[in-house]
């Protein structure tokens, strides 16, 4: 003990290697008294700390534990187990530590996945007396989906059992069978007691049977794995700065660096959207100018060549593997929700940047992380439920495999403001065809039309229907045009209708909050009425987008679609009908749409 | 990359992550290195610039050099910078120790209530002038749903379970047993109405970590935090009457972080000076379910 503060007072004076570890296990097994015991035997606690709950004990006439030191809420005071992950700092000769303290009752599985998503290894605590319970497999198995690759199992209270070597050997083999079907190899087994002392710092007498390591050269021994520096370069673009206002005209794409590196210079993708571009800059605030960026980094760049950009769009190099891209995704989820996870019923997806509507589509297995039993013809995910299925995102993301590139392959999702869910890609599950695509069968199916054909119509109306679509920037005078453009069919005789964008809004919704997809499947719907009345609709949208595009008209069809596009084309894919750059000339505006009209037919001249 | 690039790195996703997040965004600046700490770590954020305010809390018994300081650089560097206060309890002397208040409830009543209203927006907002170098004074205002706070787990028990991003209910209670889940660096940024989110950058920076900062960076920290010759500074910034100086001859940061590392200071809790703490057993946790930082 005195050798230990010794040692602790001679630390490098260099800011050290930091590590973070997570204690897991089933409730009771006594995680938060190992690490209290590893805090008070390593000299790390506050002063007085100790002092201090052994006299809070004295004084409720309790006897003193070692976890008291750890739950300090009062509510687990009084309850005697951990609630929430509680994070620890102590340091040992050769790094410092953040120890997170994960909860092992099954109702704070939530608590205890935060604490061990944010650790890099992972000791799990099995009780000798009560031997391997049903939370020691579901972390342990969890532990791999949550991409902890090193793990050490410390069976505990080995005082209880008179330290007998016999039922240490029964649970570390009943352990690593399970461990080993699940694919993980723990770095040691240890017995020890924390309540103790034994094998925590210090090799214990009580277990002449047992060399080593301790609990601290356990934690010591795990290794701190690198950034992954040398791995395909990953940026979720997080955002994008121009604070012009503040007189700064730099357009800066932010985000962290996943994996890999990159220079200025180097030709880079955006993916969803294939854009291509170089980066001309590396941003920082109060630093050296760098040329180079790498892993780990939360960074900001500036482009060769101006390029519109959403947050979501995930940056890869040109001279590297790119991510995939898609909407229907194999995955792994475990559910935490509340409710259970449903097919039909609308998500979001977070990954790395994305945010997204996703749908549940299809559940292949349900398994039992505890029992490792699988169930292939559950209707629902339930909670704590481990499941294999299959989700489709509303457009398509960039992702990889999670077993290539772990932080780019897994994501949350969300259900009713909650994160109720995690999972990791497993593999690309691609169809021909998409909600949108099945909606639109499935409606021409059921919709029954009354012997008028679109022909008759043409004829009566002189003219073929077709929905007119505006797009472009906000703030160009879409609106203004789309309008002038009505009256001026009007008044030549032609069935017209204006559908702005509040009109749909305000008179078929009565819920303001929707969600711009829902609020583009309505216009779809809208104008698939109009249109197969026989009408020339017109309607603006501001910063439409491919996918967007593609729905509204997928959901028109069969009936046509013509896009006039104002200001700068920020389409990647889609075939625009006219271009035009400014509305500084409406009448002209108007009369090319006109002329885009006739001569698609559209409009039928009198004479014909 | 070292142990304060990791952390620097992950503290600047995370105010990406609010600012991207919520559209009515707000730092808390309380004068102290851990929040200026934070406000540092937006500038390199946001390469340079502070895109949403700070406010300030004050208590009108905040240690006279801390108003001088935070009404320089909120010039200097531009910030648009709002401060709130509890009125009512100042003129009717709820305090302590000029009222009947006990630390505890002048700590409720100057602290917890003045930002619960000022950030609400039902009590009025001073709003720094860029112009004059005055204040203005607004009756009511928008609220603020993302709320970004210097919190670091280290510095006591109910800390270190935090959440980066911790939401609170309409009554701006904290529900310690039920938070959301994190993981893969995915926060809660979805929110009923009504409620509102905490944004906890520094979770993960201890004590040393912060200081460390200050030096690599060169952080211009205010200098009450040094010794100057009589042998006493503040290790931790409040309200005089509840906060004193602490022993101890650093007179510069290098000092401060030598006496934390190895010196007198390495195993004394940082709150040490603070006496609300002491009141109960749980004197911060009491505070902090109701809305204290």
């Amino acid at each position: 003990m005195e050798q230990l503060k010794l040692q602790n007072n001679n630390i490098d004076k260099l800011s050290k290697q930091q590590m973070n570890i997570v204690v897991i296990g089933h409730v009771d097994h006594g995680k938060s008294t190992v690490i209290g015991r590893l805090m008070a035997d390593t000299d790390s606690l506050p002063q007085g700390k100790l002092e201090d709950v052994k006299n809070r004990c004295a004084k409720n006439a309790r006897p003193f534990e070692y976890a008291f030191l750890l739950d300090a809420l009062k509510d687990e005071q009084s309850q005697g187990i951990t609630i929430d992950s509680a994070r620890c700092f102590f340091r040992s000769q050769k790094r410092e530590y953040i120890i997170i303290d994960a909860p092992g009752h099954i109702e704070f599985l939530k608590n205890m996945i935060s604490g061990a998503a944010r650790a890099e290894a992972a000791l799990l605590v099995i009780d000798a007396k009560e031997g391997v319970r049903e939370n020691s497999r579901r972390h342990g198995y969890l532990l791999g989906m949550l991409g902890i690759k090193q793990v050490a199992v410390c069976v505990n209270k080995m005082d209880i059992v008179s330290y007998s070597q016999e039922t240490f050997e029964s649970i570390k083999n009943e352990y690593l069978k399970f461990l080993g079907q699940i694919g993980v190899k723990p770095t040691y087994v240890l017995p020890l007691s924390a309540r103790e002392g034994d094998n925590i710092t210090r090799i214990s007498n009580n277990m002449p049977w047992y060399r080593g390591p301790t609990v601290l050269e356990t934690v010591d021994n795990f290794v701190k794995e690198p950034e992954p520096i040398n791995m395909p370069f990953r940026f979720p673009v997080q955002d994008i700065y121009k604070f012009t206002e503040a007189g700064d005209d730099r357009r800066i794409i932010a985000g962290r660096i996943e994996t890999g590196n990159i220079s200025v210079g180097d030709k880079i993708v955006f993916l969803p959207s294939g854009k291509q571009s170089r980066i001309a800059t590396i941003e920082s605030f109060n630093t050296p100018v760098q040329t180079e960026a790498h892993a780990g980094q939360s960074t900001g760049f500036t482009l060769d060549e101006q390029i519109y950009l959403q947050p979501g769009e995930l940056m890869c190099r040109a001279d590297e593997p790119p991510a995939k891209v898609g909407t229907h995704l194999k995955v792994n989820v475990f559910w935490m929700g509340r409710q259970p996870m449903v097919k039909n019923k609308r998500y979001k997806i977070k990954l790395g940047a994305v945010r997204m509507p996703v749908w549940l589509t299809e559940i292949i297995t349900v398994l039992d992380a505890s029992e490792l039993t699988t169930d292939s013809n559950r209707r629902q995910i339930e909670r704590h439920d481990v499941a294999e299925c299959v989700l489709e995102t509303l457009k398509p993301i960039a992702f990889d495999l999670s077993e290539t590139i772990a932080q780019t392959g897994r994501f949350v999702i969300i259900d009713n403001y909650e994160i109720a869910g995690g999972g990791v890609i497993l593999g690309s599950a691609e169809k021909a065809t998409n909600r949108i695509i099945e909606h639109v069968r499935q409606r021409e199916k059921r919709w029954e039309r009354s012997g008028i054909t679109p022909e008759a119509r043409a004829l009566k109306y002189k003219q073929h229907s077709t929905l007119v679509l505006i797009c472009g920037p906000a703030e160009l005078g879409k609106k203004e045009l789309a309008k002038s453009l009505e009256e001026n069919l009007f008044n030549s005789g032609r069935m017209v209708y204006y559908l702005g964008l509040s009109n749909s809004l305000s008179g078929v919704d009565i819920n303001e909050n929707i969600e711009r997809d829902e609020h583009i499947r309505r216009i779809g719907e809208i104008s698939h009425l109009f249109t197969d009345a026989g009408l020339i609709l017109i309607t603006t949208i501001s910063d439409l987008d491919d996918y967007e595009l593609e729905t509204i008209i997928a959901l028109n069809q069969p009936n046509d679609c013509r896009v006039v596009n104002i200001g700068p084309n920020r389409f990647s894919r889609a075939q625009i009908d006219l271009q035009m750059d400014d509305l500084n000339d409406m009448d002209q505006a108007i009369a090319t749409i006109k002329e885009l009209l006739t001569k698609k037919k559209y409009l039928i001249e009198y004479y014909l | 990359m070292d142990r304060l690039e990791a952390l620097e790195s992950q503290s600047i996703f995370i105010l990406r992550e609010a600012y991207r997040s919520f559209k009515s965004l707000v730092m808390l600046w309380s004068i102290g290195k851990d929040s200026t700490v934070l406000l540092w770590l937006a500038r390199k954020a946001f390469i340079g610039h502070v895109p949403f305010p700070l406010m300030h809390i004050d208590t009108m018994y905040k240690i006279p050099k801390m108003i001088e300081y935070r009404d320089r650089f909120a010039l200097e560097w531009k910030l648009n910078l709002i401060v709130g206060k509890n009125i009512n309890a100042l003129e009717a002397k709820e305090t302590f120790p000029d009222g009947k208040l006990n630390r505890l409830e002048c700590c409720a009543a100057l602290k917890s209530e003045a930002l619960k209203h000022t950030l609400s927006g039902d009590w009025p907002r001073w709003v720094l002038d860029h112009s004059t170098g005055g204040f203005v004074k607004q009756e009511s205002g928008e609220p603020f749903t993302g709320v970004i706070v210097g919190a670091r787990a280290d510095e006591e028990g109910s800390r270190s379970k935090e959440r980066y991003f911790s939401p609170r209910d309409k009554h701006n209670e904290w529900d310690v047993g039920d938070q959301p889940p994190e993981l893969w660096n995915q926060f809660k940024t979805d929110f009923a109405p009504g409620t509102h989110v905490r944004i906890h950058p520094l979770l993960d920076w201890t004590e040393l970590n912060i200081w460390e900062y200050i030096d690599r960076e060169n952080i211009p920290i205010i200098d009450i935090y040094f010794d100057h010759g009589n042998g006493k500074r503040y290790r931790s910034l409040g309200c005089w009457p509840c906060t004193s100086p602490v022993d101890s001859n650093a007179k510069n940061v290098k000092d401060v972080i030598e006496e934390l590392r190895s010196g007198k200071f390495s195993n004394i809790a940082e709150r040490s000076g603070r006496e609300q703490d002491k009141e109960d057993g749980c004197g911060l946790e009491t505070l902090r379910r109701d809305g204290y930082m």
